[in-house]
C-alpha cells in the first residue's frame, strides 16, 4: 500500500525537474557543456553550487568528451558524478561513454533527446541515445517530467548497485521545456533511499592500484599467481551485470513506490494491454500520445492498448513477450531510424519475440523526426492503416512507414 | 639545498622490469617525476608509450595509483581527479597528468588547454619524444622539420615542431618548466617546485627515442645533452611570468652562451637522413634566434 506524503507540488519544466533530482541526489561533482535543449538544466546545476544549495563542484568543461571524462576521474576517486547532454554532445561523448560503462563506473546522465544534423536541427528526436544503445550503458526513457525527477534519484540507486552508468533520456521542448505539476520528493527521504556511493575501487596511494591498464584476450595470471580475467570476460561480465539488472531496476522501482507513492516497478508502462488485440508500442513522452490516439480507438471498437518502453537497455525481451500474449497485431512508432533497416524499438520487438508462441504481425512507422509534430490522430489514423493492411499480407514489410509528406 | 645524485632518495616507485624499449628517455623521466612526488599523487596517463610502461592486467609496473583514460581526455581526466579528491575533502594528493607529445601537442590540447584555463589543481607533464612512438613512429606536431617518420616517409617534415611550452605560458599559468631526461636532477628539482605551486603547472620534457629516432641504445643520454648543447632544447623555468634559464642551459648561458652547431645532432640520428643542408641551415637560424630571446629574457643571468 503507497503511503501518501503530504503534497510538496511545484510547476517545474523537464530541466528544472532533472536539476532538481540531481540535487536531491547530492551529486558531488558536476561536469557539463552547454548545448540546447540541455542548456537550462546545466545552468540550474551551476547555480544551485554557487547559492550553495548544492554541495558539489561544478566543472564548466570545454567539451562533452571532458565532460564524460571528467565523469569518469572522479568517479573512480569516490565521487558521485552527473552529467547531461544532448544531440551532438552525446555523441561527442560516445569514446568516453564506452569508457564510463568499461570501467563500470556509476555515473548518470541526463539525456535531452534531440535530433543529429547534417542537417542542423536543435529539435527532439531519439536519435541521439539511440545511436549510443551499444556503448553498455542502462537506458531509462521518461514520458513526464514527475518521471524526470523521480528516474534520475533512481537512477543513483541502480547505477551504484550493479556498477553500470545510467542514461535517463527524456524528449527536448517536449519534456524539457514543457511546466507540468511536479511532486518534489523530500531530501530525508531521498537520503534514506539513496545511501551513500561506495566505491568499488578507489584511486589512493595508501593502496595504489592500476586502472584500465592494457589487457590482454585471455585470462593472465598474476605475480601473486591468481589467474585474472582477459579483456572477453571483462566484457562478459558488463552483459551479465546488464542482464542481472533487470531484478535491481524493479526493485528500485518498488522501494520508489513504497517511500514516495509513485509506483516504478515495472521495465515498461502498460496501458490496457490486458484485453488488446492490437498494441501500439512507443517510447518516451511519444508513449503519452499514443494513450491519447488508443482512446481514440477504443471509441471506435478497436482494442487497442499500449506498451510504452521505459527501460530499454536492458532490454526487457521476456516482459515484453507476456505483455504482447494477446496481440494479433503490434504498431511500433520509432522516433530513430536505423539508417537501411528500421526503428530501433520495433527492432527489439522482434528480437523478442522470435521463437515465441506469438506471431503477431508488426507494422512500424518512423515518425516525429526533428521535432516534427506527431498528433494522436496521426498515430490513430497509422494504426488503423496498419488494420488494413492485414487484408493485404501478415507478412510484416522490409521497411517501416514514414509519416511524413514523401 | 639541492639534490644530488647522493641525496636523492632511493625509493623507487617504477618497480623493476618494465616494457619499454632499451634506452627509454621516458622511464628515466618518470622515475625522476615519481621520486619528487614521493609517491603522494594520482596519476592519469592516455594512450601513449607510458601506457606500455604501465604493464599489462594484471601487472603493472608502476607503484602509485593510476587511471589509463582515453587519448584526448588526460587534461579533463585529471580536472576529475581533482574534483573528486575536492569534493571529498582528501587533501595532500598531487595529481599528475603524463601524456607523451602526440597526446598534449594534438588529440589532447583542447581537454589540456580547458584545464589550465580553468586553473585546476595538478601537474601536466609532457614527455616528448617528438612523433607517435608507440605506434611505430608517425608525424606529430612535435616532430621537427627534415625528420622521416611513417607519415613523412620520403621527404620528411617539412614543417617546425609546435612550441607547446610557450602555448600553456600563454594560459598565464603558475609555473611552466622545460627539461630533459638526460638532466634528470634539473628534472627533479622543478617536479618538486611545481609540487609546492598551486594550479595547473605545465612541465615539458625532452626524451630521445633511440628505435624512432635511430640512433644507438646506448646514446640517450647524449642525444639528449646534444639537444641543450645546441640549443634545440633550453632548459628554463617560468614562475609567475619570471624567466630563468636553469642546469646545462643556465652553464652555457654564464660561459658566454656559443652553443654547439646543430648538425652534428642532426648527423647522429637516422631520422634526418634526408634532411638538406638548406634545412639545416634554416634551423641554425632558428636556434639562434631563439637562444638570443631566451637570453633576453632570462632573470638570472
Amino acid at each position: 500500500m503507497a503511503i501518501q506524503r503530504k503534497s510538496n507540488i511545484r510547476i517545474l519544466d523537464g530541466n528544472q525537474a532533472a536539476a532538481e533530482a540531481a540535487r536531491l541526489s547530492r551529486v558531488q561533482v558536476v561536469a557539463a557543456y552547454p548545448i540546447t535543449p540541455q542548456t537550462p538544466l546545466t545552468e540550474q546545476l551551476s547555480q544551485y553550487v554557487e547559492q550553495g544549495e548544492l554541495q558539489a563542484e561544478y566543472v564548466a568543461v570545454e567539451s562533452e568528451h571532458s565532460a564524460m571524462a571528467v565523469c569518469t576521474s572522479a568517479s573512480l576517486v569516490g565521487a558521485r558524478a552527473f552529467t547531461a547532454t544532448s544531440s551532438h554532445g552525446l555523441a561527442y561523448m560516445h569514446e568516453m561513454l564506452h569508457w564510463a560503462a568499461g570501467a563500470r563506473l556509476p555515473i548518470v546522465l541526463a539525456c535531452v533527446n534531440r535530433a543529429i544534423g547534417a542537417p542542423w536541427n536543435v529539435l527532439n528526436d531519439q536519435q541521439d541515445s539511440i545511436s549510443q544503445r551499444d556503448t553498455g550503458w542502462i537506458q531509462i526513457y521518461c514520458r513526464s517530467n514527475q518521471e524526470i525527477i523521480d528516474t534520475i534519484i533512481q537512477a543513483y540507486r541502480i547505477a551504484e548497485q550493479v556498477f553500470i552508468p545510467v542514461m535517463v533520456c527524456y524528449d527536448g521542448y517536449i519534456l524539457s521545456h514543457t511546466e507540468m505539476p511536479v511532486a518534489i520528493p523530500d531530501q530525508k527521504d531521498v537520503d534514506k533511499y539513496l545511501p551513500a556511493y561506495k566505491p568499488h575501487t578507489s584511486l589512493d596511494p595508501s593502496d595504489p592500484k592500476n586502472y584500465n591498464l592494457v589487457t590482454l584476450a585471455n585470462p593472465r595470471v598474476g605475480v601473486d599467481g591468481k589467474l585474472c580475467h582477459g579483456y572477453m570476460e571483462l566484457r562478459y561480465l558488463l552483459q551479465e551485470a546488464l542482464q542481472n539488472s533487470r531484478e535491481t531496476i524493479l526493485q528500485a522501482g518498488e522501494e520508489y513506490s513504497q517511500i514516495f507513492g509513485r509506483d516504478y516497478a515495472n521495465m515498461f508502462w502498460e496501458d490496457h494491454t490486458e484485453d488488446a488485440e492490437i498494441t501500439v508500442v512507443a517510447m518516451g513522452s511519444l508513449a503519452m500520445e499514443a494513450i491519447v490516439a488508443a482512446k481514440m480507438l477504443r471509441e471506435e471498437g478497436i482494442k487497442v492498448g499500449v506498451l510504452g518502453l521505459r527501460v530499454f537497455r536492458p532490454f526487457p525481451k521476456s516482459d515484453v513477450v507476456r505483455a504482447l500474449r494477446k496481440s494479433k497485431l503490434i504498431v511500433v512508432f520509432d522516433k530513430n531510424i536505423s539508417y537501411g533497416s528500421e526503428g530501433a524499438t520495433c527492432s527489439e520487438i522482434k528480437s523478442a519475440l522470435y521463437g515465441t508462441y506469438i506471431n503477431a504481425s508488426i507494422r512500424n512507422f518512423i515518425v516525429g523526426l526533428g521535432g516534427r509534430d506527431v498528433k494522436a490522430h496521426e498515430l490513430a489514423d497509422a494504426t488503423k492503416k496498419a488494420i488494413a493492411s492485414l487484408k493485404e499480407t501478415v507478412i510484416n514489410p522490409d521497411y517501416p512507414e514514414w509519416i511524413c509528406q514523401i | 639545498m639541492k639534490v644530488n645524485a647522493v641525496s636523492l632518495t632511493e625509493q623507487e616507485w617504477i618497480l623493476p622490469g618494465n616494457r619499454t624499449c632499451p634506452g627509454c628517455a621516458l622511464s628515466l623521466a618518470y622515475r625522476h617525476t615519481l621520486k619528487a612526488l614521493e609517491g603522494q599523487c594520482i596519476v592519469t596517463v592516455p594512450a601513449s608509450c607510458a601506457t606500455v610502461l604501465h604493464g599489462m592486467y594484471p601487472i603493472t609496473a608502476v607503484n602509485v595509483p593510476c587511471v589509463n583514460t582515453p587519448f584526448a581526455s588526460t587534461g579533463a581526466s585529471a580536472t576529475g581527479l581533482v574534483a573528486g579528491l575536492k569534493a571529498l575533502g582528501k587533501k595532500g594528493i598531487t595529481v599528475l597528468a603524463f601524456a607523451g607529445d602526440g597526446g598534449t601537442h594534438d588529440i589532447g590540447i583542447q581537454s589540456l588547454s580547458g584545464a589550465a584555463e580553468r586553473q585546476y589543481d595538478f601537474i601536466y607533464i609532457c614527455y616528448d619524444n617528438e612523433g607517435y612512438m608507440n605506434t611505430g613512429n608517425q608525424r606529430s606536431g612535435s616532430t621537427p622539420l627534415g625528420a622521416v617518420s611513417g607519415t613523412t616517409p620520403v621527404l620528411g617534415k617539412q614543417q617546425y615542431q609546435k612550441d607547446m611550452t610557450a602555448i600553456m605560458e600563454a594560459h598565464g599559468l603558475p609555473y611552466v618548466a622545460t627539461c630533459s631526461a638526460s638532466y634528470p636532477l634539473d628534472l627533479y628539482e622543478k617536479v618538486r617546485k611545481a609540487r609546492t605551486i598551486e594550479g595547473t603547472r605545465f612541465l615539458h620534457i625532452h626524451t630521445p627515442c633511440p628505435p624512432g629516432w635511430l640512433f644507438p641504445f646506448s646514446d640517450t643520454i647524449k642525444m639528449g645533452e646534444m639537444a641543450v648543447e645546441t640549443g634545440l632544447v633550453v632548459l628554463y623555468e617560468i614562475e609567475n611570468g619570471v624567466f630563468r634559464l636553469t642546469s646545462a642551459s643556465e652553464s652555457l648561458a654564464r660561459k658566454g652562451g656559443n652553443l654547439q652547431p646543430v648538425r652534428e645532432y642532426f648527423v647522429s640520428q637516422g631520422r634526418f637522413k634526408t634532411i638538406t643542408e638548406e634545412q639545416i641551415d634554416e634551423l641554425q637560424d632558428w636556434v639562434n634566434a631563439r637562444w638570443k630571446q631566451c637570453l633576453h629574457r632570462a632573470t638570472n643571468l
